[in-house]
Formats: structure tokens, sequence, C-alpha cells
């Protein structure tokens, strides 16, 4: 049995401006012990995905349509207060993208770090803040013993980052769910983290969801990866085999973009046109605006959904789909 | 011979750091920088790399004044940053520019994107009441936001479009030199390219300088002209992109080049790289000698009691004592 399933997540936020079909149809499973790379356009629902499994959308603009998420029988999206308190913060907890927006600023890192231990565990202070003082070790932070009573806008962008890290991963949780956790990190500093989120994997079998737009770091940390545009996963993969053989039209552009591929002082590649406005409902695929290849079909009442290639490897492109790609 | 337009010269900021509640001492300081010369050319881009914590933002921030140095100049254009007063400052950030690491934290939460983007507009007067709203919907979709997104706040954004809009705000005015802390780190790579040319174009175009943080390196060597490195609040190699960045020769720079993750799963689960042993260390306290001693693969008793200075070495400036044997 997987650790978390995900089926058919929709969540909207209805604004002003009409509704955003910000997630619109999302499912996925992770393994106990698995990574789980999540990458894709910026604005297409990756944080959403994350925030509606943890509770977090605001509510109003926010609403989750439909879907479920079962967590170890529990159905994440609609269970009680109560189980969900006893599961969030403890056997599942989230790095988040803005280091700054999630640290309160008025409290001391120690007091935040020792929060969650204090809530979910029966333990004493001191030994809470010596669990505090072992984890920031772990990630790297010198000076630990005094720097744990600062406040975070004494801390560099990073060292923030490294304290949200030491914060989820201090009540080893089963399910790690990471935000862009290393975009503030040196790539030394960053393969630290890499490699210690690594070894809790193998220690406790902890399942983790990273999302990054780092396809360097996926390359090398990820199991699976699924690739998200305006929603909807567009395309699923093993590492290899994504990375190799990528399928859909957009994870080729997106490929096609990364810097180190392409020669010095030279314009980058990108993909022309803007982001899908997923207020207003678009017959056929959402990619097929900005896409090469898209034709007539593209743009037709069929909603391209995800076909398997193989045991590993699903898409959602029409044309790869008829084979004519 | 391009004319030099940013100046740092012998740059400091220490931070006090005090004890005790209602009696506060200072216990000591962190030298976030600690002595940097730099010299930025028109048109130029600058790279500036290095390990989390070693003072690339604070240095940024020294820059632009936000926070107070401890010794040392910065010159644009002849003109002396360090003693200018508030009324002056306001005049020298049309000119000078900053892109903040946090987007969030540096746009206003009750302010919608027109609003972010109109201020400095009719501020300095660049165009008219009348003109704003094409301008702001220009300037929208130079960094790729559909001008749809007017009306909204900064909450309703995701990550990477709000650094958009934080980029925006800084392009807004012209400025002649921008401080661009982490610009594209929370961008998918397709829009990071774009915003990287739209970055290399004002830079070819209009002879805009740019001091370029990042932690990527392979975007850092796609942009730069020249690339400095720094650890705990000093350069210790400056060069030129492709010198610093395929031949380092200061053995910071070269563990850092060594972890550069590639987009190749095969390549990155079979490399070697140069893992640094012990902790960064303390800026509070410190090391003796070469601040990188403790960690270096290659110190030798000297490197713990002679500092290094930073000196041309290989076509490029080091500080390193054991360069020429390395
Ligand atoms: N509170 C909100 N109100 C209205 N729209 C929202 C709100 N929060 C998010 N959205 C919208 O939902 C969409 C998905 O946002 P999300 O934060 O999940 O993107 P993302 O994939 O994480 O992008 P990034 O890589 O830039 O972080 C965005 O277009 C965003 O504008
Ligand atoms: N206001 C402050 N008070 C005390 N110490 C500070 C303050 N701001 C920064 N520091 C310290 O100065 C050092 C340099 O911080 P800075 O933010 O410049 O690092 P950075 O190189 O930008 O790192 P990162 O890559 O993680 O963003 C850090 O040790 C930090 O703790
Ligand atoms: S001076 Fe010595 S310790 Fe410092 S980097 Fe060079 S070899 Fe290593
Ligand atoms: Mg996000
Ligand atoms: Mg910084």
């Amino acid at each position: 049995m997987s650790l978390l399933s995900v089926q058919d997540l929709r969540t909207y936020f209805h604004t002003r401006n009409g509704i955003y079909r910000a997630v619109d149809g999302v499912s996925f499973d992770l393994d106990a012990g698995e990574t789980l790379g999540i990458v894709g356009e910026s604005g297409s629902g990756k944080s959403v995905t994350c925030y509606s499994l943890m509770g977090l959308i605001p509510s109003p603009p926010g609403r989750i349509e439909s879907g479920k998420a079962l967590f170890d029988g529990v159905d994440l999206l609609n269970c009680t207060p109560k189980e969900a308190r006893s599961i969030r913060g403890k056997r599942i907890s989230m790095i988040f993208q803005d280091p700054m927006t999630s640290l309160n600023p008025y409290m001391r890192i120690s007091d935040q770090l020792i929060e969650p231990l204090m809530i979910h565990e029966d333990i004493t202070k001191a030994d809470a803040l010596k669990r505090a003082l072992e984890m920031l070790d772990a990630v790297g932070i010198n000076d630990a013993s005094s720097r744990i009573h600062y406040y975070p806008h004494e801390f560099s962008g990073g060292m923030r980052q490294r304290v949200m890290i030491a914060m989820a991963l201090i009540t080893k949780p089963e399910l790690l769910i990471a935000d862009e956790p290393t975009t503030a990190l040196d790539v030394t500093v960053q393969a630290q983290i890499l490699e210690l989120i690594q070894k809790m994997q193998q220690e406790i079998g902890m399942g983790v969801i990273f999302i990054t737009h780092d396809l360097g770091v996926v390359s090398g940390l990820c199991d699976r990866v699924q690739v998200m545009y305006g929603g909807r996963i567009v395309e699923t993969a093993d590492t290899r085999s994504l990375f190799y053989h990528p399928k859909h039209p957009y994870t080729r552009a997106l490929q096609k973009s990364i810097p180190s591929m392409q020669p010095k002082g030279t314009e980058l590649y990108t993909i022309e046109g803007l982001p899908p406005d997923v207020s207003k409902p678009q017959a056929g695929c959402s990619f097929a605006p900005r896409c090469e290849f898209a034709n007539e079909g593209c743009t037709s009442d069929r909603k391209p959904e995800l076909q398997d290639i193989n045991e590993t490897h699903r898409q959602s492109c029409l044309r790869v789909q008829s084979g004519e790609l | 011979m391009p004319e030099t337009i940013l100046e740092l010269q012998d740059l400091k900021t220490h931070f006090p750091i005090y004890k005790g509640v209602l009696l506060k001492r200072e216990i000591g300081k962190v030298k976030a920088v600690d002595g940097v010369n730099l010299k930025v050319e028109q048109g130029e881009v600058l790279g500036l790399v290095g390990e989390s914590g070693c003072g690339k933002s604070t240095l940024a921030r020294t820059v632009m004044q936000l926070v107070h140095t401890t010794a040392g100049n910065v010159e644009l254009e002849g003109r002396n940053l360090t003693h200018s007063s508030p009324a002056e400052m306001l005049e020298i950030r049309r000119d000078l520019q900053m892109i903040f690491q946090d987007p969030y934290a540096s746009l206003n939460p009750r302010s919608t994107v027109f609003a972010t983007l109109a201020e400095p507009l009719l501020v300095h007067k660049v165009c008219t009441q009348k003109e704003v709203h094409a301008r702001v919907g220009e300037l929208m979709e130079t960094v790729g936001l559909a001008p749809r997104f007017m009306q909204k706040y900064p909450h309703e954004f995701s990550g990477g479009q709000r650094q958009r809009i934080a980029i925006a705000r800084a392009l807004a005015l012209r400025p002649k030199v921008v401080l661009a802390d982490e610009p594209v780190s929370a961008l998918d790579v397709s829009i990071q390219a774009q915003i990287l040319n739209l970055l290399a174009e004002l830079v070819k175009k209009m002879g805009l300088s740019l001091i370029f943080i990042a932690h990527d390196l392979s975007v850092v060597k796609h942009i730069s002209d020249r690339v400095a490195v720094m650890y705990l609040g000093k350069i210790v190699e400056l060069g030129t992109a492709e010198q610093v960045i395929e031949n380092p020769i200061h053995p910071y720079t070269k563990a850092l080049v060594s972890a550069i993750p590639t987009a190749n799963p095969d390549d990155e689960r079979n490399r070697k790289r140069i893992m640094l042993p012990g902790d960064p260390p303390s800026p509070i306290n410190p090391p003796a000698g070469c601040a990188f001693h403790p960690r270096c693969p290659y110190a030798t008793d000297e490197c713990k009691a002679t500092v290094p200075a930073l000196e041309t070495f290989a076509e490029r400036e080091v500080s390193c004592l054991r360069k020429a044997d390395i």
C-alpha cells in the first residue's frame, strides 16, 4: 500500500476576477522511502497541491472542490480536526518556499524549533532544546548553541531556510513535503542537506515530495518525477526516462531551457508566450497556445488525460498519444 | 577603456552581538563583510557567489546603504554613498536598484501589482498619470507576467510570479546599476531563461551594470563577465567567468564547482564531489590564518598562521598561500 495516495485533487480560488483553477485534477501515489520530484511552470499549482494536503488553503477564496488524499488510511481532505492535528506537523511535515513568511519574526529560533516537539511529544523543554541543537548542527549551522537564541532577521537567507528544514525534520516525519527547500543554499550546503534527507529516508523510511526548479537536483535525488503545467500533471516517469526520453512537448521545452546546455553569451531558449489563464476554461491541451507541435486537434474538445507509455511512464500530449510525435 | 561605475573600497560591515536583556553589553561582532575591494564597469555583469552566510546579501545591502557601513567607501560614478544624506540617497536610488532575495518580504502586501509598479514611475515623474497604466502593462510583459494580473495582491501569486513583480519594480526606473540578490532562483528554467535574456539585453543595449548574486553556478557562468567568490566576508577568487568556474584555483572554489548538480541522472549518481569536512566557520570567531584552512584539503601549518592576501595569479586574483602548488 502506498504511503500517500492523492486522487483527483481540485483546488480552486474564487476571486473577484473569476474562478482560478490552480489545481485541476491531480492524482499521484507515493511509497514509503520514495522520493517524488515535482517540477513545472511557475504558477502551475505545485505549492497549492501541497498546501491542500497540509490543510493550508486560505478559505475564502480557496476551496478544495474534489479529491481524496489518503495517508495511512485517513483522508487528509475530509478528516476530523483531531485526526488532522495528530498527523500534520508530526507525521507529515512541510518545508515552505518562503522561509521569512513561515518563520515568526517575533519569536526566537529556539522557541520555534521546539514548538512541534512540545506539542506532539511528551518531552521536557531541556530535552527538546537538546534535540533542536542537534538538528541545527545537522543542517550545518555553526555556533548553534549561541545562534539558536537569535531572531530570524539575524540569519542569512540560507540559514533561515536551514532552520525551516530543521523544524520540519525534528519530529522525524513519515512524509516530508519540501517546497523548494534548497533554493537559497550554495551548492555545497545544498549537497549536505540532500544527504541529510537521504539519510533520514534510509533510517526511518520517510517518503519525500520534493518541489524544485533545479533539474540538476531532481536528477540526483528523485526516484520519480512529475511535471506540472496549468494545474495538471502533464508527464510522470521514473527519473531516467524523464531526462533521457521526455515525451510531452512542455517537458522537452523545459529541458531545452537549461542554461548549462547552451553556449555562453547566446540568447537562452525560452518557451514563447504567457502561462495559461486558468480562470478561463480552455478546450483541449492547455499548452497548445505555446506548443511548437500544436495542430488543430490539440484545441478540439478532447481534454488530454495521462496515458501509459509503459509501466513507469505516463504523459498527456494528444499527439504523442496518437503516435504522431 | 570602459568606465568604472561602482567602486567598493575596503568595505566592512560588522554586526555587534549583544548579551543580556537589560544591561546590554557587546560580546563580539559578526564580520559579515570584512574588507572587500571591487570595481564594476559600466555594462559589466559581475557574478557574486559563495557559501550561504558568507556576506553576499549584506554586501549588497551595504552598497544600497540599507545597513550601517562599519568602514570603507562605496562610490557610484564618483559620488560617495557612505556620506550621502537621505535626500541624496533618494535621488541616487534612481540609478541604483536592488532586487531582494526574499520577494515576499520586500513587497507591500496591501498594494496591488499596479500600485507597486506605478509608484516609482510617478514619484520620479517618469511618465504621466495617463500613461502609467500602459507603462505598468509593458513592464509586466517584459518580465513575463500577464497584464491581466494588474489588480492582484502579492499573496495571490506564486513564489515565482512574486519574484517577477520585484524584478519589474527594480527595472521600472531604468537604473544604471542593479544589485540582484538571487533574482532567478525561485523561477522555473524557462522563465529563468527569459529573465536572464532580458537582463543580458538591458546590459547590452542600455549599458546596465549588474551585480548578480546566485547559487546556481551554471546561471552565473552564463550571464557574468567576471565572477567573485566570497568566503567568510572576503573575496577569495576573482576573474573571468570561464577562468573561475572552468578552471578554479582557490580550494573553496574548486569544492563549489565540483558540487554543481547536472541535469543528467547517470552522471549525477556516479560523480565525485569534493566534500568539505567540518562545518562552515563562524563569522564571530573566524579561524586564524586562512579562514578556509580548517576545511581545506590542501592546508599546511603555514595556512593556520598566515592570512593570505588577494594576489594576481594565473590571470585572476586569488587568496591562497598554496596557489602555485595545487
Ligand atoms: N490565495 C490565492 N488567491 C488567488 N490565487 C492564488 C492564491 N494562491 C495561489 N494562487 C494562484 O494559484 C496558482 C498556483 O500557485 P502555486 O503557488 O501553486 O504555483 P507554483 O507551481 O508553486 O509556482 P512557483 O514555482 O512559482 O512557486 C498561481 O497562478 C497563483 O496565482
Ligand atoms: N541584522 C543582522 N544582525 C546580525 N547578524 C546579521 C544580520 N544580518 C546578517 N547577519 C549575519 O551576517 C552574515 C552574512 O549574512 P548574509 O545575509 O549577508 O549572507 P549571504 O551570503 O547573503 O547568505 P545566503 O546565501 O544564505 O543568503 C551571517 O552570518 C548572518 O547571520
Ligand atoms: S591558503 Fe591554505 S588553507 Fe587556505 S585555501 Fe589555500 S591551501 Fe587551503
Ligand atoms: Mg510554489
Ligand atoms: Mg543572501
